[in-house]
């Protein structure tokens, strides 16, 4: 099995040297040192879902058009089905798995079940890594900004005036 | 047997939190893509290019040949299946394909997307990469997929929509009726296809163990998920189970069975292996139905004073090559205003599509969309104002059986909603309204969704053990309606206990009941089984107790027995529950409730209504259509959780902002193909396009649809928006526009 070799410890040169069969990847996930044997072509979202069976973040689309797929790499924002999961490598990757601590639910976790800003679940917790990171921005300031900063990711059951409500609970809250 | 005792309702109307949330914003709910099993497998669907021939060749070579492919299934060696059921609606209670055709039985391609082969791999990447290896060749006929290319070979069915709709309504003589008319509005309206787009596509886990087969399906009913590929496969119902305990979705697009589940279960079988299949957001386009693309003529006569004479309601759409659909769009336009004269008639014509299927208010959101925007024209026509029309052609009766509604609440909807919203003293003259750029007006509708007859006797398990808590089942599922937290409550007031202590089990066809929640259906038949046991239940653990020496209630009358918080009260003495079963060495207690629906020709109209009403702005040179505001008032019956059912309703209420402005998809004419397959191009509402909406109850009691009198909220919240859109639109430009969606090209 190939192994990343130390020339190419440089993030981005990856791409160009591995594959096509599987090769061995160092995630760090919620803050844990993950280490999987899968092909170059695999997104971080089948990485997270199919190897690491953390089903958190959601395919809804596998096109980037839905946003159901939100996580943070080092803290920003990202689309996980539009990520190769190697280039993650040295990054940290958080999800919705790792938004509560010691079972604590986040303030935002908790906002969101309070207003009913979900029905059946499924775009929720893109929705929720969207809305922390938002807040954390500075982009959450009234509900013309939160209408626009939130609008890439859709709520099919179309919760969106509880999940704005949600968010200016917990931004008064973080 | 014994009087049944009370207890005062509590739990029911409160808007407790759901009780799913937390696994839900945790990421611990695992949906039916999400069961990890050892040695999974992944199936990738390959549908057709062409929408109209026939598959002259599959080359699988350079895909077999690829590492990690187990298997390529194909029309030359996917087995053949047992027997193709009838198309019923899920809700009957049966086995309820989408369709009645099957794929891959035959080299024949009836529509584009339809399922030509199917790859399965150790990794999904590996199934998805062979399956673009296949090489397919076609012999390829012209498509008709159009309005423009159906029209002139349509014909008027029998009956549409799994059987249950004539194809034709009448009553009195709408020619007659028109020739008394002082004043007629005459109009065609065109619909664009709807695609429910959850954002969970549906997928299916399938395992077998032995001649078992266990299915995790994306479905709103286990239990025809497990009827449908029970019949299919010719596996006997005793050895499949299904578990759908979270679906991501639905909007009809599961409520019947799709090929899929059936596909998966074989997939798994040829391989030896678990298989997991999801559709792509691209075959959910063309996998699961969708609402059909239509086109609507409204005629309506009435007096100078505003009486409706006569209602032509006309729906022209394309079907299948194998079924008679069409969502009932002519349903209530027959039904909700006193009307002497009616005439509905349905004309389909055969084109290369699958059969369209359920999608949110099927049929009332395009019929009533026709419907109000005509009687919106009438109003202007009469100058009488739009709420008072309506009420001048109030019906207490359903104006097509003659039967008194079991419910109405209808005026009350019109009153409420028009004092939350503002509307008295509208001046009715359009294009009067200019905020800088924007040109402002508003606009209303009724909204109409019929309470749909049930089939089955409804079921449900309730279990007290002997630790004080409890556990109700019933095979629903929970695709976001809210039903496994209003179900516990429920519970709770049936079994004098709090929520804390009940849970609602559901989502698995080990768990009793039948009939798919669809049909805004779900909260009252599932209601009143849940009602029923958990009553049984305390009826039975309090007629123990005054039966039992041992008690403080003993000789008591079961009639005085009061139960609050899992405590038995008869004046001065009482008993816990917990205490009743100990003394007695009992673990646990439990009860099969049942609840047999009204025969369906009682001689009632069941109707839930409600009235929309919406504020838009026009760009007077853009064309850009912002919603303002939207106010709803429904009398959905009884209200078992305030704040789910609003939810539902504000979600419905925007749906019809989408149906109104943004959803569309096209059939290209020449290849038969849907134009519109993604989520970047198949529009929905996002954040941006959502005004807050108010959502208004109304609770009316009705003691004839079902114990608790519960009606519904899961479509009526859509029924009527995008009219009262289309209607402020007029108000705003004085322009009618009668297609959906208003687009801005419809307005420069």
């Amino acid at each position: 099995m190939p192994v990343r070799g130390p020339a190419l410890t440089e993030q981005d040169a990856a791409l160009l040297e591995q594959g096509p069969g599987p090769v061995r990847v160092g995630l760090s996930v919620n803050g844990a040192k993950r280490t999987l044997d899968i092909e170059p072509r695999v997104s971080l979202l089948d990485a997270l879902r199919e190897h690491l069976h953390l089903t958190g973040a959601k395919k809804g689309c596998d096109q980037g058009t839905c946003g159901a797929c939100t996580v943070w790499v080092d803290g920003r924002r990202a689309l996980a089905c539009l990520t190769l999961a190697l280039t993650c490598e040295g990054h940290e990757i958080t999800t919705v798995e790792g938004l509560s601590e010691d079972g604590e639910l986040h303030e935002m976790q908790r906002a969101f079940i309070a207003e009913d800003a979900f029905q059946c679940g499924y775009c929720t917790p893109g929705q929720i890594m969207s809305a922390v990171a938002l807040v954390q921005e500075g982009h959450a300031g009234d509900d013309d900004e939160i209408k626009e900063w939130m609008s890439g990711n859709i709520c099919r059951c179309a919760a969106y005036p509880h999940i704005r409500a949600a968010i200016r609970a917990a931004r008064d809250r973080m | 047997m014994t009087t049944m005792p009370t207890t005062t309702p509590s739990a029911i109307g409160q808007p407790l939190d759901r009780v799913d949330g937390r696994p839900k914003v945790t990421g611990s709910a695992h949906y039916s893509a999400e069961i990890p099993l050892p040695d999974m497998a992944y199936a990738y669907v390959v549908g057709s290019r062409i929408a109209a021939g026939r598959v002259s060749g599959i080359d699988a070579s350079a895909a077999t040949a690829e590492e990690g492919v187990l298997a390529v299934l194909t029309h030359e060696n996917l087995p053949r299946i047992a027997e193709q059921p009838p198309l019923v609606p899920s809700l009957a209670g049966t086995a309820a394909p989408g369709q009645t055709y099957f794929p891959m039985q035959d080299d024949i391609v009836h529509y584009a997307g339809q399922q030509i082969a199917l790859v399965v791999a150790d990794t999904w990447e590996r199934a998805q990469h062979a399956a673009h290896l296949l090489r397919v060749s076609y012999e390829e006929t012209a498509p008709v997929t159009t309005l423009d290319q159906g029209r002139d070979r349509a014909y008027v069915p029998e009956r549409i929509f799994g059987g249950w709709i004539p194809g034709r309504i009448e009553r009195g003589d709408v020619e007659a009726g028109l020739r008394d008319a002082d004043v007629r509005v005459e109009g065609t309206y065109t619909y664009a296809a709807n695609h429910h787009n959850p954002i969970e596509p549906s997928s299916t886990t399938a395992l077998w163990d032995g001649d078992t087969l266990l299915l995790y399906d994306s479905t709103q009913g286990v239990n025809a998920t497990q009827m449908t590929v029970s019949r299919l496969l010719g596996v006997p119902m005793q050895r499949i189970r299904v578990i759908g305990h979270y679906a991501g979705g639905s909007f009809g697009c599961k409520a019947m069975i799709h090929a899929h589940p059936t596909l998966a279960a074989m997939a798994a079988r040829e391989v030896g292996r678990p298989v997991k299949l999801a559709l792509t957001r691209e075959q959910m386009f063309t996998s699961v139905g969708h609402r059909e693309e239509q086109e609507q003529h409204v005629t309506l006569g009435a007096t100078r004073e505003g009486r409706l004479t006569a209602i032509r309601h006309h729906k022209l759409s394309p079907t299948s090559p194998f079924d008679d659909w069409a969502e009932p769009s002519l349903g209530t336009s027959s039904q909700i205003y006193a009307c002497p004269h009616y005439e509905g008639v349905y004309r389909l014509f055969r084109a290369n599509t699958m059969t369209p299927t359920f999608m949110r208010a099927p049929g009332e959101a395009s019929g009533m969309h026709a419907l109000e925007c005509a009687m919106d024209e009438l109003a202007h026509e009469l100058g009488v104002d739009p709420v008072e029309l309506r009420l001048r052609n109030h019906t207490d009766v359903d104006a097509m059986s003659g039967f008194p509604w079991s419910s109405s609440g209808l005026r009350e909807c019109y009153e409420r909603g028009a004092r939350r919203f503002g509307w008295s003293g509208r001046d009715p003259r359009p294009a009067m309204r200019r905020e800088g750029d924007w040109l402002i007006g508003t606009g209303m509708a009724t909204a109409t969704y019929p309470v749909a007859p049930l089939a089955n006797p409804q079921r449900a398990r309730a279990r007290l053990y002997a630790d004080g808590t409890a556990v109700v089942q019933a095979a629903t599922p929970d695709f976001g309606t809210g039903v496994a937290t209003v179900m516990t409550q429920v519970a709770a007031d049936g079994l004098g206990m709090s929520v804390e202590r009940c849970r609602f089990e559901n989502g698995d066809t080990d768990l009793p009941n039948i009939a798919a929640a669809v049909g805004s259906a779900g909260a009252g038949m599932i209601s009143a089984a849940v009602h029923s046991a958990a009553t049984a239940l305390r009826g039975q653990l309090v007629n123990k107790a005054v039966a039992d020496a041992g008690s403080p209630l003993h000789g008591a009358d079961p009639v005085d027995v009061v139960v609050r918080d899992g405590v038995m009260t008869a004046g001065t003495a009482s008993e816990a529950y917990t205490d009743l079963l100990r003394r007695n060495v009992q673990p646990d207690a439990e009860a099969l409730g049942q609840w047999n629906p009204p025969a369906h020709d009682i001689p009632y109209g069941m109707m839930t209504f409600g009235a929309q009403f919406a504020e838009v702005a026009v760009d007077a040179e853009l064309g850009l259509v912002r919603v303002r505001r939207m106010t709803g008032a429904f009398a959905p019956g009884r209200v078992l959780n305030a704040k789910t059912a609003r939810s539902q309703l504000m979600g419905g209420m925007l749906w019809g902002l989408g149906q109104a402005l943004l959803e569309a998809n096209h059939m290209a004419p020449d290849t038969g193909r849907w134009a519109n397959s993604s989520l970047a191009e198949y529009l929905v509402a996002v954040n941006a396009d959502a005004p807050d909406v108010d959502v208004e109850l109304i609770e009316v009691e009705d003691d004839i649809v079902n114990p608790l009198g519960v009606k519904g909220v899961g479509e009526i919240g859509q029924v009527g928006v995008a009219a009262a859109i289309a209607n402020a639109v007029h108000h705003a430009t004085g322009r009618r526009v009668r297609k959906l969606p208003i687009t801005i090209e419809d307005l420069l």
